[in-house]
């Protein structure tokens, strides 16, 4: 607990009615918004926010603002409340504690009765939590940085469409990384020179191939063709290796009735999986997640847009905390970092996000930003994504940090290979399939991977070609997200 | 292996290594048992990718601990069905998981025909593909003969 004297005691409650409802205007710490003995229910929602209240706030009666403004109050006394039990409607911040090493910001735990939330709504939880209390004046900054979600509210929830076990005995493939690549350039090939970039990835040996986020239904390319040429490659892949395979195809479209056609257009090719990206909005995701259930399809969600609210670590919310709401609207894969690639992602903090996707139970764990337990509920678990300029010579970093419940993506380090992409393709998949062998074998991977993968190489050209072009390549800029509690500083190269 | 002019069937975890040596199978198998799974030997002559379900030699061995005792069991199976496709699997039964955790091919008929893709036109610029395996005309038991 703090030290700073105010942050302490249940100061302020006003507990006389008629003083409490009189018309006027009452700090939110009078209101009921501050209570520090509140002990949450098991049926709380508790939401953890970051805040950096104005120049002579009190950072108590900032976070009961915050209360206030994410449940029931306004910004003057109203009679009203007395026609309700407002008690129980009133969100509680109940803890308030100083954010090491940053002076002016502050912690501050807030529950939520069950009562205020609709089951199975996930735009309803959103624009309850965040979609007022944000623009707030008396905040300089404010981020949504984890929350607990009741057990009695998980429930109410289908989740993921297919989910990570069911997956994998769809694909029949156990017991390693799955691989993918984006097909690039990402605006610009036609449908059919796109059905070959598809075809060469995968009869090379990839898993999937995906589309890029951005690519709908432009001039250059309709979506009916993509989906044809697509269709074409993934099942001649499919037949040269005997091997299921599949290729994510974007179904984002302007209307809910756009996206359904191009869903049933995908499912009556006889794909496998189809993609959609964040910007369709939680009512599209679970809509589209009650859809691929029925149509036994797979959901691959694009996580665009993301980085202009979770980046920065004073302001927004902050991405394990959209994980958390994607696995409840349902969504089989999602992007989730890859750490040591061309996009933001401290490495414990992006484990963090891997083990809200993966857990049955997700445990507290403060190096890795995650400030709760939070229970599953048997909710099936979604299949992380790690997608964003690595490449076969980081093989076995991806592998120690991420376990092989993981598709790693290597869109760039595919088709950039020196011989063509199937050449690109042959050494991502001997690069995967060596290191878990070696792993198996117990092998120490962090520190021999680059001796085990000159090892394949021998046997494998492609191999030695991607290692000769991109051994070298690293990203090596410092984190803009990583955790307070952190031991000592990670280095993301 | 880029344009793979056998049709070797990639299925598995380590189909794109040089085949495993039988010190290397035994390693992992000691990898799974390690993780207190349980191994199982399936066998098939329709390695399909649609197909799950290959034939069991035998029950999973819930109760053997041992990579030497999972290794007579591979032999037996390669003994009895030498041109067959034939997998090892390994079972997780932990909540949540309740699957298989590991699966790699073991053995394989010394020729591998493959697959080739039927094309079959339906409306507009539609086609419904199937999957056909070379060796799937034959009848089960003659399949694979060298």
């Amino acid at each position: 607990m703090a030290t700073a004297p105010e942050i302490v005691g249940n100061g302020n409650q006003i507990t006389d009615k008629k003083k409490r409802y009189s018309a006027g205007v009452l700090k939110y710490r009078q209101m009921g918004y501050w209570d520090a003995d509140y002990v949450p229910k098991e049926t709380d929602t508790i939401c953890l926010f970051r805040i950096t209240p104005q120049e002579g706030v009190d950072p108590i009666e900032a976070a009961a603002a915050v209360a206030g403004e994410s449940s029931t109050a306004t910004w003057t006394v109203v009679w009203t409340d007395r026609l309700t039990a407002c008690d129980s409607y009133r969100a509680k911040a109940f803890k308030v504690e100083p954010v090491p090493n940053i002076p002016g910001q502050y912690f501050a735990w807030v529950a939520y009765d069950l009562i205020l939330f609709e089951e199975g709504s996930i735009a309803n939880m959103t624009a309850s939590l965040i979609g007022n209390v944000f623009s707030f004046k008396p905040l300089k900054a404010a981020r949504l940085e984890d929350i607990r979600i009741p057990v009695a509210y998980v429930k109410t929830f289908k989740g993921p469409p297919t989910g990570l076990v069911v997956e994998r005995e769809r694909l029949d493939k156990f017991g390693r990384p799955l691989l993918g690549a984006t097909t690039k350039p990402k605006l610009g090939l036609s449908g059919r020179n796109y059905g070959r970039v598809v075809y060469e990835g995968l009869k090379g040996g990839l898993d999937f191939m995906k589309d890029d986020e951005n690519i709908n239904s432009q001039p250059f390319m309709h979506w009916r063709d993509r989906f044809l040429y697509v269709m074409d490659a993934v099942n001649k892949a499919s037949a040269a290796t005997g091997e299921v395979k599949g290729s994510y195809l974007n179904i984002t479209a302007a209307t809910m009735e756009d996206m359904y056609e191009r869903a049933e257009f995908a499912r009556d090719l006889g794909s496998i999986i189809v993609m959609v990206d964040l910007v369709i909005g939680w009512t599209a995701i679970q809509s589209m997640a009650n859809w691929c259930r029925k149509n036994d399809m797979l959901m691959h969600m694009h996580r665009a847009g993301h980085g202009t609210y979770t980046r920065q670590k004073n302001h927004g919310v902050s991405f394990r905390v959209i994980a958390k709401w994607l696995r409840l609207a349902g969504c089989d894969h999602l992007h989730t970092g890859t750490a040591v690639g061309k996009l933001e992602g401290d490495p414990l903090t992006v484990q963090g996000y891997y083990n809200v996707c993966r857990d049955s139970y997700t445990k507290q764990d403060l190096p890795r930003g995650l400030f709760f337990d939070q229970d599953w509920a048997d909710l099936k678990k979604v299949m992380p994504v790690a997608s964003g300029g690595i490449h076969a010579g980081q093989m076995h970093q991806l592998l120690d940090l991420f376990g092989d419940d993981v598709i790693m993506q290597f869109g760039g380090g595919t088709i950039g290979h020196p011989a063509g992409i199937q050449a690109g393709a042959v050494a991502n998949r001997v690069a995967l399939e060596c290191m878990v062998k070696a792993r198996n074998e117990g092998k120490d991977i962090l520190n021999e991977g680059p001796a085990i993968l000159q090892k394949a190489a021998q046997f494998c050209t492609p191999l030695k070609q991607a290692l000769d072009t991109w051994g070298d390549i690293t990203f090596n800029y410092t984190s803009t997200d990583t955790s307070d509690y952190a031991v000592t500083p990670t280095a993301s190269n | 292996m880029m344009t793979n002019p056998t049709g070797r069937l990639t299925q598995g975890q380590f189909s794109f290594l040089p085949d495993l040596t039988d010190a290397e199978i035994a390693l992992q198998i000691e990898y799974g048992l390690k993780q207190e799974y349980a191994w199982a030997v399936e066998y098939t002559d329709d390695p399909h990718p649609r197909n799950t379900y290959w034939e069991m030699f035998g029950m999973p061995m819930f109760d053997l601990n041992d990579a030497a005792g999972v290794m007579l069991e591979l032999k037996s199976c390669r003994d009895t069905f030498p041109q067959h496709y034939i997998r090892m699997l390994a079972f997780d039964s932990t909540r949540g998981v309740e699957t298989i955790a590991m699966s790699f091919i073991v053995n394989r008929p010394a020729v591998e025909p493959g697959f080739s893709l039927v094309r079959q036109e339906t409306n507009g610029r539609t086609i419904r593909y199937t999957i056909r395996g070379h060796e799937a005309d034959r009848a089960e038991g003659e399949r694979y003969r060298k």
